[in-house]
């Protein structure tokens, strides 16, 4: 039978997409002639992945990623890679070396990000899911930024094989839909045990979401509401758990104490991984070719220069150091007790609760060029990058507007709850549709 | 305090190449990051990971892998089938 193609040439406006596939084919399955955008660090065979990053610029895998090869095998078209921060470094998408995506609600302000091409071609309405990767919240940033849903599962639960690497003890890959039924198809495609990632799990996702949440009890901890969060954002996402609360759930108040340095823990842990998982971009197998009469030093340090953006520089360079004898102990040792507190009070609050929920960001979409420190574009994942250390699954699900805006509300659960978090997103949508 | 040349080893170390007129920025930046990481002078606990992780590993026996066509289209200096790479020595 010959393959059956869509037809995919979408005017783009907002950039969302670094690639597209003009006639992409598809086959029978759950999502047969679906058009799914995939993010540009997620391997494709045969169709050119970058990480956004000129250093890739022209490289073609040679194999799919497990979720690739998944999304195939239920009849999925792959239609195009999308825009993103430089290997997956940063929130706005600003930081792509092709220029960044644009807000289809405000086209001056960003996307958010890392998987800002992502959620945008789905507000946009060129396709109705899409994968994103999620590291420190990139999933699900982009999701509230743009007013869509996007779900960071379980560590462990979807594989990471031929997603290009930048952070492996804290990224997973996973879906954004226009709505939650869309995240849970998606999801029941691409969760399952591969045995080519070591990390991954054999925990399958077959699962309709429900809208049945009387007696959950939420955890509503007071960090999520505190200062560096706006005020109205946060007065949207306590109406939105009030309407949670009148479909028959309850809320328990508590406290995540290591929330005052899981930031750091975070820019610790995944420079320092960054900086060991980059080293392999060199010219030599893949990208710009480096000058072989220099010596490799010499040669791979021009090669870098010229072919990582300065986040991407920055971070290598943060996590060299944080890795450096001498500096070890008082950075990286530190950060991983961190994470084990991270997770103990994770562990300690889910002990009385089912879900722990608040705003997914600090705040509305940023202006473009709005967040030009560093240091200031970190702070914005304050609210994500918990659920990233400890593991768990997060969901964020649209919950109203600020300033004619999207703002999300973030579930996060217990390890392995994917469904319950998004049984209580898919509750709150169906109550406000 | 990092200084502009501790900045610049580091960048050695790490094969990054720094322009001349990046470094001020850089180690600015840098800095101010590194203040704000010392919140974790906060930590306490002794961490040790209480993880039930076991190693993974397949067994070691030849799987079937990429064609050398596959594995070498993408290198863009090669010599007889082989990559080339930049004089170590």
């Amino acid at each position: 039978m010959a393959a059956r193609t869509i037809v995919f040439e979408p005017a783009d406006p907002c950039h969302a997409f670094l690639t597209t596939c003009s006639r992409a084919e598809y086959s029978d399955g759950p999502l047969a002639g679906v058009a799914v955008a995939v993010k540009d660090n997620i391997s494709t065979k045969g169709i050119e992945t970058t990480c956004a990053s000129k250093i890739l610029k022209g490289y073609v895998p040679p194999y799919d990623a497990h979720v690739v090869g998944l999304l195939k095998a239920a009849g999925a078209a792959v239609v195009g890679k999308t825009n993103m921060d430089e290997f997956g470094m940063g929130t706005t998408t600003e930081n792509s070396a092709f220029g960044p995506t644009l807000n289809p609600s405000d086209t001056g302000r960003v996307p958010g990000g890392s998987s800002g091409g992502s959620a945008a071609a789905i507000a946009a309405g060129m396709v109705t899911m899409a994968l994103g990767t999620d590291t420190g919240g990139s999933i699900r940033c982009p999701a509230a930024f743009c007013g869509i849903t996007g779900l960071k599962p379980t560590y462990g639960r979807v594989s990471r094989f031929g997603l290009i690497a930048y952070a492996n003890s804290l990224e997973q890959i996973g879906p954004l839909g226009k709505n939650v039924s869309d995240v849970a198809t998606l999801m029941g495609v691409i969760a399952g045990h591969d045995h080519r990632d070591s990390t991954s799990r054999n925990r399958p996702f077959s699962h309709s979401p429900k809208n049945e949440i009387k007696g959950l009890k939420i955890g509503i901890p007071e960090e999520y509401f505190g200062p560096g969060v706006d005020p109205e954002v946060a007065s949207v996402v306590r109406k939105a758990i009030g309407r949670l609360v009148e479909l028959g759930a309850t809320t328990v108040p508590c406290s995540i104490p290591s929330m005052q340095y899981a930031l750091a823990a975070y820019y610790v842990t995944c420079t320092s991984e960054a900086s060991s998982n980059l080293a392999r971009f060199d010219g030599v197998r893949y990208g710009p070719a480096p000058d072989t009469k220099k010596s490799w030093h010499d040669a791979y340090q021009e090669v870098r220069r010229e072919g990582f953006g300065p986040e991407v520089r920055r971070r290598i360079l943060l996590g060299t150091f944080a890795l450096s004898s001498g500096y070890y102990g008082k950075y990286y040792a530190k950060a991983q007790v961190a994470r084990q507190n991270v997770k103990a009070d994770f562990a300690r609050i889910f002990a009385g609760v089912d879900v722990i929920a608040g705003p997914t960001m600090p705040s509305i979409a940023f202006k473009l060029g709005e967040k030009s420190d560093p240091l200031s574009m970190y702070l914005a994942d304050i609210l994500t990058v918990p659920a990233n250390l400890a593991g768990i699954p997060a969901i964020s699900v649209p919950c109203g507007k600020v300033r004619g805006m999207p703002v999300g509300l973030q579930i996060m659960g217990k390890h392995f709850e994917d469904e319950r978090v998004m049984d209580a997103a898919y509750a709150y949508e169906q109550a406000v549709i | 305090m990092v200084s502009e040349h501790e900045v610049q080893h580091i960048a050695e170390l790490a094969d990054v190449g720094i322009n001349t007129d990046e470094l001020e920025t850089f180690t600015h930046q840098f800095n101010a990051i590194l203040d704000y990481f010392d919140t974790l002078d906060l930590v306490r606990g002794d961490g040790a990971a209480k993880d039930d992780m076991v190693n993974v590993m397949r067994e070691d026996k030849i799987e079937p892998s990429l064609p050398q066509e596959d594995v070498l289209r993408n290198a863009p200096a090669q010599e007889d089938g082989f990559i080339k790479a930049p004089r170590v020595m």
